[in-house]
């Protein structure tokens, strides 16, 4: 599988999805 | 003193536009410039002139970013390191520019002083610490959009999100 920060691209999606992971993560820990 | 605080929450933006722009300037410009530049033997105008002089603002703005954050935080610095309730969306936000600072100095700056020739290194070091190098640099380049999601927390933020 290519690596996704071999792209421009990839790098923003990869940032995308990171901030999503830790909004929820965040929320989860306010309870 | 409210001085302190209002000063370097300036400063800690200043530096931070400085870092991360740079940081944005290697990944958006200078790697595919470079590319571009190695095919028509061009490259080392930027080897030579531009990327070590980007590298040194880059990494000490980095410096000053950090320095200025934490002093921003003041009382508050190990409540946000330790996600304390009311601290989480910030606490995060500090967390990541820590892990991208650690990059910049740990990771991505001793392996630029092999590719640049400021260390010494085989072609088989270098090419492997371009690599090294490159890979932490677009981390730190997807890590850049939830830090600054979270550094640029407030009512909007509070409203949106529930954060």
């Amino acid at each position: 599988m290519k690596n996704p920060l071999d792209s421009l691209w990839g790098t923003i999606i990869t940032g995308l999805v990171l901030t999503v992971i830790l909004v929820l993560a965040a929320k989860s820990l306010m309870g | 003193m409210d001085l302190v605080p209002a000063l370097a929450r300036w400063v800690h933006f200043l530096a931070g536009v400085m870092w991360i722009g740079l940081l944005y300037y290697f990944n958006f410009v200078q790697v595919p410039a470079l590319k571009a530049a190695t095919a028509d033997n061009t490259a080392s105008g930027i080897t030579k002139h531009v990327a070590p002089r980007a590298l040194l603002y880059f990494r000490w703005s980095a410096v000053v970013t950090w320095l200025a954050g934490a002093t921003l935080l003041g009382a508050n610095f190990v409540n946000a390191f330790t996600l304390r309730p009311g601290w989480v969306g910030i606490g995060i936000g500090a967390w990541l520019g820590t892990i991208m600072i650690f990059n910049v100095w740990a990771i991505i700056w001793p392996n630029q002083q092999k590719i640049l020739g400021m260390k010494p290194a085989s072609d088989e070091e270098k090419a492997k610490a371009r690599r090294t190098a490159f890979l932490t640099s677009r981390m730190n380049t997807a890590l850049s959009i939830p830090m600054l999601f979270f550094m640029a927390g407030g009512l909007t933020h509070r409203a949106a999100f529930g954060l």
